[in-house]
């Protein structure tokens, strides 16, 4: 057994690093340049029932440790993704988890339930969190009665195990998890993007066209392991983390604040080879502080040592 | 397109903000078509945290060596002029599809027009045009005469003018002023710079091949963010798209929506 595998619902990974959704497209530029084998999973750009375009332009701007993204979602449309992205990724020995997104639960449902009898799709990722468009995203991953009822009907006719990925974008995101947990999800995925803003001195107006856009890179790597760490000893399910990793030593924080596998986004736009270099050199960073397996990492930091309490618990 | 190191031989102020860097590295040996563009990382930290796309000013296949020219403005461009010759940068590229040169036979004639930081990559256009047997006039659009760079590197390929919006050097005004008033014959043009003037001279030329560089904030520079689509023309539908950054930068006019 590699010191780096370890099975997860409906996951079987050689190794804890994956692309995050929306950071890999469907894997085909990234194909271009190493060989996705390397990879433990791909996290696929969301796909909706209908293509969508997305936001205007200017989508992205830059910020201090990170990036403002405002994308909306564009996406060739169910349709599309299934006859020709996934039989193209199909080509790799590498489980995708298909991230589905939606305006109505019937969308969440309808591109569930095709997605995942895909035959090259292990899971789906639930998308109620994108902070970039104004129907859907992430009005259903603010409310806990919300979350639970999309992730509930979704689970009904996924024929893979869900993971749902939580907004950082809430007063309490512990009590969005335990309803997410409730409604039988099998894992998390955290964190999504911050909501955020960059105004132009020169015009006054933001510098996205959008106005708004979802913050990401290693600026908000603390706010997640803050969120994992939380959120990890309230649930049972697994946790993939993501939010700012950029190299192996981000990796373990994250494992010891209680995620089960990492995954990579922003970082992918700095270092298209950020993904296989981190695989390569986390064996060796895990050796330096004793570790002989990735899963004697996972929640480190709390299980070791007494219980951080909450100030909202 | 490729990930590699390339040291830096000489960086020039050359006008207003504008910047001229020689690098050197195996890079350039991927480096063909004028037009294509390098994505460099300007710092190892996190700030700045992107990658800076950057037009190709002059290959240099023979010594291993490529120009780049840029407008030091955001924080990674002021960056990257603090650079210092022997320093060593992260590059990735070549990328993007350039400008197309077989089109173009011996004694046919290109019209170039280029406006303030659009007027870089069309350097290695013109010498490659004019090593093609073309002949190539040349309408370089600036703010002020502190502005202007490149005429003479261009006037050495044919006829360069050039237009500037105060006045202060050339025509007054746009490159529309100048065009205008020369009327050039050409079978080609060849445009790079802000939107509107391109926008300007796909409805000057509507019946002429005409080729366009566009300029787009980009993510990732290879196509996997998203960030720099723009819609097709002629498209009711509005979901096909293109990627500046992979599909392009050049495109066809009447192509996308400017």
């Amino acid at each position: 057994m590699s010191c780096l595998s370890i099975k997860l619902p409906g996951l079987d990974l050689k190794n804890p690093i994956m692309p995050a959704s929306g950071c890999f497209g469907f894997g085909r530029e990234y194909a271009k340049l190493y060989d996705l084998n390397v990879l433990g999973a791909i996290m696929i750009k969301a796909t909706t029932a209908e293509p969508r375009f997305g936001n205007p332009t200017p989508r992205v701007a830059e910020t201090n440790a990170g990036m403002l993204n405002a994308i909306g979602l564009q996406n060739p449309g169910l349709e599309k993704v299934l006859s020709e992205e996934l039989p193209f990724l199909a080509n790799y020995n590498v489980p995708i988890i298909a991230n589905v997104a939606g305006s109505l639960i019937e969308d969440y449902v309808k591109v569930a339930k095709e997605i995942s009898a895909a035959p090259n799709v292990h899971a789906l990722e639930l998308n109620i969190s994108c902070p970039n468009v104004k129907t859907g995203g992430i009005a259903f991953g603010t409310d806990p009665a919300v979350a639970f009822e999309v992730t509930k009907a979704v689970k009904e006719v996924s024929e893979v195990p869900v993971y749902v990925k939580l907004s950082p974008n809430v007063a309490n995101i512990s009590e969005i998890a335990v309803a997410i947990e409730q409604a039988g999800a099998d894992g998390l995925t955290m964190i999504n993007t911050l909501l955020g803003m960059r105004i132009d001195l020169k015009t006054g107006r933001p510098v996205l066209a959008n106005g708004t856009g979802g913050l990401s890179g290693p600026a908000i790597k603390p706010v997640a392991i803050r969120m994992i760490h939380e959120v990890s000893q309230k649930v049972s399910i697994p946790i993939i983390g993501m939010g700012g990793v950029q190299s192996a030593e981000d990796v373990l924080e994250y494992l010891f604040a209680g995620a089960s596998a990492v995954a990579v986004g922003t970082a992918n736009f700095v270092d298209p080879f950020i993904c296989p270099t981190i695989i390569e050199e986390l064996p060796y960073k895990m050796h330096e502080l004793g570790f002989e397996h990735i899963s004697e990492c996972i929640g480190r930091s709390w299980k070791q040592h007494a219980k951080i309490a909450y100030s909202r618990t | 397109m490729k990930k590699a190191w390339m040291t830096i031989i000489s960086q020039t102020n050359i006008a207003r903000n504008i910047y001229e860097m020689t690098l050197e590295g195996e890079l350039v040996d991927l480096m063909s078509s004028p037009g294509q563009f390098v994505h460099i990382r300007v710092t190892e930290g996190f700030d700045t945290l992107l990658r800076r796309p950057i037009s190709i000013s002059c290959i240099d296949k023979e010594n291993r060596q490529c120009k780049i020219t840029y407008r030091a403005e955001g924080k990674g461009t002021m960056l990257l002029a603090l650079k210092q010759p022997g320093e060593k940068l992260d590059v990735l590229g070549p990328l993007g599809n350039g400008f197309t040169v077989d089109e173009l036979q011996r004694g046919d004639h290109a019209l170039i027009v280029g406006g303030g930081i659009g007027v870089p990559p069309l350097l290695e256009l013109t010498k490659q045009l004019n090593r093609r047997g073309v002949s190539t006039t040349h309408v370089l659009g600036f703010q002020s005469k502190e502005d202007v760079f490149y005429k003479n590197e261009f006037a050495y390929f044919g006829d360069t003018y050039v237009a500037t919006v105060d006045g202060t050097y050339g025509t007054e005004g746009f490159v529309t002023n100048v065009l205008e008033e020369i009327q050039p014959p050409f079978t080609t043009l060849f445009a790079c710079g802000p939107t509107p003037m391109l926008g300007a001279l796909e409805n000057l030329y509507p019946d002429k091949n005409v080729y366009l560089s566009l300029e787009e904030r980009m993510g990732c520079g290879i196509g996997a963010c998203f960030a720099c689509v723009c819609h097709l023309q002629n498209d009711p539908e509005g979901y096909s798209y293109k990627k500046v950054c992979t599909d392009g930068p050049v495109f066809r006019a009447g192509e996308v929506v400017l």
